[in-house]
């Protein structure tokens, strides 16, 4: 297992609801938990995967992702099990439109 | 002063026929012979360094031919030269092992790959060259004759008129080739009967038939589960659907194997009939009656559909539905591969199929180390079919699309489709700087790497990413960055120029989901017209019969 | 409108339980927005043990607990999550179903309803998990003591098997899918133990033959059938909560009696034959070798009057 760990700032929008989870911790899939925290207007990543020595993936990724959503206030953890990036993408964007009512 | 001898052939022909009828004595009865006879009938009208055409098909197998050969007397037979579409069974593998064919000619070897390769690399399989399969029978015409045909029917009468029935597959032009050429022509049948429901391969052309022990072999190849298939693979035939079917109207095409092409056919009666596609494509078919695409034929999408083969469980539902299948007066159908082949390349207006492998020049391989398969079909159908002259509103698109701005004539083109998720399974990138089919290359001391398709026929890659259309790309340079534009995380993907990126998909040379307005969160297995093997049951009417391995009930 | 869903559309479509998530089947099987969960993901109440293990966690350990509507009756439920591990039952998981059921009989809750998918005691956990189990079996017995009714769901495709299937028995109801399953030693096991002459564990077919709904239906060890669909799982849950309401709930020594009568005159009547085929041709179901074929209420029509445990 290898845990890695992203941090972003100038994020814009805060999340104002419950955390909530997307998918599930299955080979090729991955569970993304979201909640709002106090980080100074951080959006915070934290990636838990079997899939080791991807690290650089990972950071394209989630550069994108960010790009994307541009987060604030936000804490994402996740436990993968081997999904590709394609799904990683989909479950990320899956767990911040689940909230897509409640951004700020 | 020597006269010539113009009818060796005929001779030789003549000479084995007489050895056979003196080896099996009273056994043969007309053609046929009993099953336990058949080593002694090769024996006979075998000689070494013989080219011998053995039906390996893609589904169909004479497998109790093959056995037979593979377990002959290396020291009366030997050096053989075998003619194959597909190597498939381990048999076909034994022969050379044994030491009693030494040569291969062929096109697709798949569950085999490995042990083709561990042969040929121990000196005991010589491989002439692989094929794809219209070209494989074209040279059965030209410059490699069977001498020995050894095939699979359903059926022959005491003539030796013989009924291949829906798996006639590559069986005409093999017993062709074999019979213009003073060939021997041997077939094992499921049965003898008083009269065949319809003459596939007169008699005359036939010298023995015996019955085999057991019905023969078929591959249910092209079946396909629909709880297999994922979200990712939804997506992008969403994407294949609005953004390439839709956009050139594609009336008429053939499918390549696989999960992702399912994925469009039981997309087709739910998200291409929301779009009001229905009449406007997805017609007329070169294609095996696989049981994805029933919801598709059942919604009116498909009128017609010409196949290589059968599939297994799919006869009553073929025979229910005479309108759209290839029905002869007999009320049974009739797969042809050469003439479905030859359909594929000149009366399709697209192929679309997926890969392992593509290079920045757009070429595409399914060859890895250690592995010999051959790419069967998919390089005939996957290329620009330039003898080609009639117009069609896709064909004269894509044409006009690849030469627009250039000083050429103009000419229509073939749609050709590579879809591909970005990574394959354990994170292997599809998307590389160099093929692993250059690897194979010097492995098995092939003269060039072995592509299924080139680049300069890709005309569109399909990945989760979106769509390049390659077409619309002027320099190589811009093809290059079109693929990486669609080739996402990979190392490929990552070494992209983001600027010439973003302008390609100003110019609509990269569309992404969001371009073609599809909205990712309906990308779910939901939309699946059937989404397992019981739904197509359902969907068929209960008239589709799933093999065994694809039920649990 | 979504195509999918749409039925001039697709007519096939309908809300595949099968498919779902435990979660989706949390969220389309009770009240919309009812469901209140205990011990969310969030809490990060995760497996001490499989960290060590150099295994993945999850947030919630493959389950997920607490307090819902059916028709507007308030239930304590659980789902597990047959994604996770096969839904395999570790200490926290399995403490999780236990608290579940101990805060439903503390509560006098009207029923507890179980979506169990599982292959039973999570193997990582090794004695944990073992342990786990068996509290929820008592946990469960207790619930019942207490007057709180059980109703297990079973439609998922990993079934409920081994210390599972157990637990499933010793609810008040049962509901199935032929897709599900439910069993104690897996297939692959039987097979092992006793040869692939006896049971050849990648004959799918003879697998849900034996172990799948149609069967268990036809010998009392489902009460309900159901197609594979979350309306008709939902209709099923409700009845059953609503047929407690006027029963006990509490496993009485006549239920058992009556329960080891049934299982006896099983063995007596069928213990010899060698096919889930053979025995419903014994049951005189018409045209036995056709039953997997059935659609649900053809299924049902057929069995009334001759299933065990009715």
């Amino acid at each position: 297992m290898e845990t890695l760990n992203y941090r972003y700032e100038q994020g814009t929008r805060r999340l104002k609801t419950d955390p909530q989870v997307v998918g599930v911790v299955g080979s090729g899939n991955l569970e993304v938990l979201i909640e709002p925290a106090a980080l100074n207007g951080a959006c915070t990543i934290e990636i838990t995967t079997a899939a080791v020595g991807f690290g650089p993936i990972w950071q394209a990724v989630m550069n994108d992702f960010h790009a994307r959503w541009l987060l604030a206030d936000t804490r994402i953890s996740i436990n993968d099990m081997g999904a590709t990036p394609a799904v990683v993408s989909l479950r990320l964007d899956q767990a911040v439109q689940t909230m897509a009512g409640d951004v700020s | 002063m020597t006269v010539a001898a113009w009818n060796t052939l005929q001779l030789n022909r003549a000479a084995r026929l007489k050895r056979a009828g003196a080896a099996l004595g009273t056994d043969l009865t007309g053609k046929s012979l009993p099953a336990a006879r058949i080593a002694d009938l090769l024996h006979a009208v075998i000689e070494c360094g013989d080219r011998v055409c053995l039906e390996g098909n893609n589904q169909k197998q004479a497998d109790f031919l093959g056995h037979a050969l593979a377990h002959l007397n290396p020291e009366r037979v030997n050096d053989l030269h075998m003619l194959q579409s597909v190597l498939a069974l381990p048999e076909h593998l034994d022969v050379f092992e044994r030491g009693v064919a030494s040569k291969l000619d062929f096109s697709f070897s798949g569950p085999q790959a490995a042990r083709v390769a561990r042969l040929a690399s121990a000196g005991k399989l010589n491989i002439g060259a692989i094929h794809t399969y219209l070209e494989l029978f074209s040279r059965y015409f030209i410059d490699l004759p069977p001498r020995v045909c050894l095939i699979a029917a359903e059926a022959a009468d005491r003539h030796g008129n013989l009924y291949t029935g829906p798996n006639t597959e590559d069986t005409p032009a093999i017993v062709e080739a074999t019979a213009f050429k003073q060939g021997i022509v041997i077939v094992q049948v499921n049965r003898i009967v008083d009269s065949v429901p319809r003459v596939d391969v007169p008699g005359d052309w036939v010298n023995f038939v015996v019955q085999s022990p057991r019905p023969y072999y078929i591959e249910p190849l092209f079946t396909r589960d629909p709880a297999q298939i994922s979200e990712i693979q939804v997506l992008m035939a969403m994407m294949a659907i609005k953004g390439i079917y839709a956009e050139y109207g594609v009336q008429r095409l053939n499918h390549g194997i696989g999960f992702d092409t399912a994925a469009i056919e039981l997309l087709l009666p739910t998200y291409a009939e929301s779009l009001g596609l229905r009449g406007k494509i997805g017609k007329h078919w070169a294609l095996n009656p696989h049981p994805a695409l029933i919801p598709a034929i059942e919604a009116g999408f498909v009128q017609s559909v010409h196949s290589f083969g059968s599939e297994l469980g799919m006869e009553d539902y073929i025979h229910a539905r005479p309108d759209v299948f290839a029905i002869g007066p007999d009320g049974t159908m009739r797969s042809n591969r050469a003439m479905c082949q030859a359909a594929g390349h000149y009366a399709c207006d697209m192929f679309i199929g997926s890969t392992l492998q593509i290079d920045l020049q757009g070429n595409s391989s399914t060859a890895t180390a250690g592995r010999i398969s051959g790419f069967g079909g998919a390089s005939n159908m996957g290329a620009d079919a330039r003898g080609r002259r009639h117009a069609s509103p896709a064909w004269l698109k894509a044409g006009q699309q690849a030469r627009e701005g250039r000083n050429t004539i103009p000419r229509g083109q073939k749609l050709v489709v590579q879809m591909v998720e970005t990574f394959r399974e354990h994170m292997q990138p599809a998307f590389v700087e160099r093929l692993d089919a250059w690897e194979l290359m010097e492995q098995a001391k092939m003269a060039i790497p072995p592509v299924m398709i080139y680049g300069d026929d890709v005309t569109h890659i399909l990945t989760e990413e979106g769509i390049a259309n390659l077409l619309l790309c002027r320099t190589d340079e811009e093809r290059e960055q079109a693929i990486r534009g669609v080739a996402g995380y990979t190392p490929v993907g990552l070494g992209r120029d983001a600027r010439m990126v973003e302008n390609l998909r100003d110019r609509g040379i990269i569309q992404r989901a969001e371009d073609l307005g599809i909205d990712k969160r309906m990308a779910t297995r939901d939309l699946l017209a059937a989404r397992n093997m019981k739904d197509l049951v359902r969907a068929s009417g209960g008239l589709y019969q799933p093999p065994k391995r694809f039920r649990n009930w | 409108m979504n195509p999918a869903v749409n039925p001039a559309v697709n007519p096939i479509r309908s809300a595949s339980y099968q498919e779902a998530t435990a979660r989706e089947r949390l969220q389309q099987l009770f009240d919309p927005g009812s469901f209140e969960e205990f011990l969310p993901p969030y809490k990060r109440v995760i497996s001490p043990h499989l960290g060590q293990l150099n295994a993945p966690v999850a947030f919630d350990d493959g389950v997920a607990v607490g307090r819902a509507s059916l028709g507007g009756v308030p239930v304590y439920t659980a789902a597990q999550e047959g994604g996770f591990m096969g839904g395999a039952v570790g200490e926290v998981h399995g403490a999780k179903l236990v608290g579940l059921l101990r805060r439903a009989a503390a509560d006098k809750a009207r029923a507890v309803v179980l979506l169990v998918e599982s292959g039973g005691v999570r193997l990582h956990e090794a004695n944990a998990g073992l342990i786990a189990v068996s509290e929820v079996m008592r946990a469960l017995l207790d619930a019942r003591a207490a007057g709180v009714p059980v109703i297990v769901l079973v439609g998922g495709s990993n079934g409920a098997f081994g210390g599972m299937g157990i637990v499933s028995r010793c609810a008040n109801v049962v509901v199935m899918s032929e897709e599900g399953r439910l069993a104690m030693s897996g297939p692959e096991v039987i097979e092992t133990a006793n040869g692939v002459e006896e049971f050849d564990s990648r004959d799918r077919a003879l697998v849900w033959r034996s172990t799948g709904g149609k069967h268990r239906y036809l010998m009392g060890d489902c009460q309900r059938i159901v197609a594979d669909d979350m309306a008709a799982f939902r209709t099923a849950a409700q009845e059953a909560v609503a047929q407690y309401a006027s029963e006990p709930a509490e496993l009485s020594l006549e239920a058992l009696e009556t329960e080891q009568r049934m299982l006896d005159e099983r063995i007596a009547s069928f213990g010899a034959l060698p096919d889930p085929v053979d025995i419903w041709t014994a049951m005189q179901i018409p045209d036995a070798a056709n039953v997997p074929m059935l659609e649900v209420d053809s299924f049902i029509a057929a069995a009334a009057a001759r299933r065990m445990g009715a």
